[in-house]
């Protein structure tokens, strides 16, 4: 079957753009409140987050035996996992709660799901950058070495989280299994995506299995930039990037699968 | 202009597949007021929903020369969570259309006092056909597609509607689906009888509705078995 029509491409794109913005917009409501208020959790969620670390640390007497700078270090891992946690949570029920949208026939599965990215991107972007401005001002902990590295890992992680959010949605939509067993998945990588460890104290054989999980390598870039040569790090940004570009690929594809079913019901 | 060619639905169930449009084919002018009449699960809906491209066909091409609505049933389209207002914004974003100088239209016709700051979720049946009407007046289209639950409503509201949709826009082409041929013989010019998945072109309104009459009056077929 052909729907026959003559969008030309540079118009197809004025559209997707529209819609995405629309999109956006309307997730933004429901995501952060009518007022904005909500915006603040993104910022207090990890902030709490980042000083429950640091206690704990304290208490267990860490910072005698270790030179890790413990707040930068609960930053970046939270930051980190907030990014692909929180994309992959908001897409795998986008398609659910924006179904009446497409009734809209320029509303696309693929647009709903980059609505949600784009808006935790946003998110998890302000909340680090945000809780890096305030620590490091108050003195909590050092201004970061080198931003390279920080932009490096943290856009190789956007793209992740990208992959990963198309991905997810779509096989939620299709499964409800699977919509169920994902945020156990999440538990479970949380301790394993590098937010919690740095790959240098593992031992060997650990160190290798570990980094074949793709955001390792992002945590392990973004803390090159903000530790410097405190401790040494692991990080392989070609693997990185071809993880992600296959992850992005698949889920392209699962993502189109599913807006053809969704528009056949 | 509107093309539909060997347009077919099929839908999977239980007992495999259902098929609810069996190679439709339809041509819509600019201007022309189309009715299309049959009974309760003749696929009148099925129809609208792939003439506005919110579903796609099984088998079969469409091809759309003029800007076609989203499908004018009561709430269907709209974000139950979000407020009017809001549902009016995002509707405007998408068709990129400013939505402050339509404002008070929408206000004024939707007549929905406060309620229209208020989640759509909250809406009476009325309430959501007086916005989804006013939502769909305030985007121009070349082509509305109305589902027949668009021109019931209190005789006040069906005034309103008249005029912004006869009166104002009497140049643009509608297709409005109902099960009641005398709906179709009041508001359209040409009219086809929808059947057992098939679409029986008529040349003149009176004979739609003589053809369908004949059809409800064949007692066997006026309930077809649905296996679902």
């Amino acid at each position: 079957m052909t729907t026959i029509g003559r969008t030309s491409f540079a118009r197809s794109v004025a559209i997707q753009q529209r819609v995405i913005g629309a999109l956006l917009l309307r997730e933004a409501i429901t995501r952060y409140g009518r007022h904005g208020f909500g915006v603040l959790w993104i910022i207090i969620e990890p902030a709490l987050f980042t000083l429950g670390v640091a206690a704990f640390w304290y208490l267990a007497k860490m910072h005698i035996l270790s030179s890790i700078p413990i707040i930068a270090f609960a930053i970046t891992g939270y930051s980190s996992v907030l990014m692909w946690r929180n994309t992959s949570g908001r897409c795998s029920k986008a398609i659910e709660s924006n179904r009446p949208l497409m009734y809209h026939r320029n509303v696309n599965v693929l647009d709903i799901f980059l609505a949600r990215v784009i808006l935790e991107w946003v998110g998890a972007t302000a909340s680090i950058a945000v809780l890096t401005i305030i620590f490091a001002s108050a003195g909590a902990m050092n201004w970061p070495e080198d931003p390279w590295p920080i932009i490096g890992g943290w856009l190789l992680l956007a793209w992740f989280s990208l992959g990963l959010g198309l991905t997810v949605g779509a096989l939620s939509e299709r499964s409800e299994t699977f919509e169920r067993t994902w945020p156990i998945i999440t538990y479970l990588l949380f301790p394993l995506s590098g937010a919690v460890y740095m790959v240098e104290w593992l031992p060997k054989p650990a160190q290798e299995t570990v980094l074949w999980l793709p955001m390792v390598h992002g945590v392990e870039m973004i803390r090159e930039g903000y530790f410097g040569d405190l401790v040494p790090t692991h990080a392989d940004p070609a693997y990185f990037a071809a993880a992600n570009l296959v992850l992005t690929l698949i889920g392209l594809a699962l993502a189109r699968e599913t807006g053809r079913r969704v528009r056949m019901r | 202009m509107i093309t539909l060619r060997d347009v077919h639905k099929t839908y999977p169930t239980r007992n495999g597949l259902h098929t609810v449009l069996d190679g439709i084919d339809l041509t819509v002018h600019p201007g022309e007021k189309l009715g299309i009449v049959g009974c309760n699960g003749a696929g009148k809906s099925t129809l609208i929903r792939i003439l506005s491209g919110a579903d796609l066909p099984s088998a079969g091409t469409i091809r759309r020369d003029m800007s076609v609505s989203w499908p004018l049933a009561f709430g269907g389209a709209f974000q139950t969570h979000l407020t009017g207002l809001d549902n009016l914004k995002f509707v405007c974003r998408v068709y990129g259309v400013d939505y402050k100088p339509l404002l008070p239209f929408v206000e004024d016709f939707a007549e929905l006092g406060p309620y229209f700051r208020e989640p759509v979720q909250h809406y009476s049946h009325g309430m959501l056909t007086r916005l989804a009407f006013a939502l769909s007046m305030a985007i121009e289209f070349d082509c509305f597609l109305i589902d027949e639950a668009m021109v019931v409503g209190d005789a006040r509201f069906h005034e309103k509607s008249h005029y912004e949709l006869l009166h104002k826009r009497k140049d643009r082409a509608y297709i409005l689906v109902s099960h009641d041929a005398n709906v179709i013989k009041m508001y359209c010019q040409t009219a086809h009888v929808l059947h057992d998945g098939k679409l029986h072109h008529c040349d003149s309104v009176e004979h739609a509705y003589d053809y369908y009459q004949e059809i409800i009056h064949r007692q066997p077929d006026l309930l077809p078995v649905k296996e679902l």
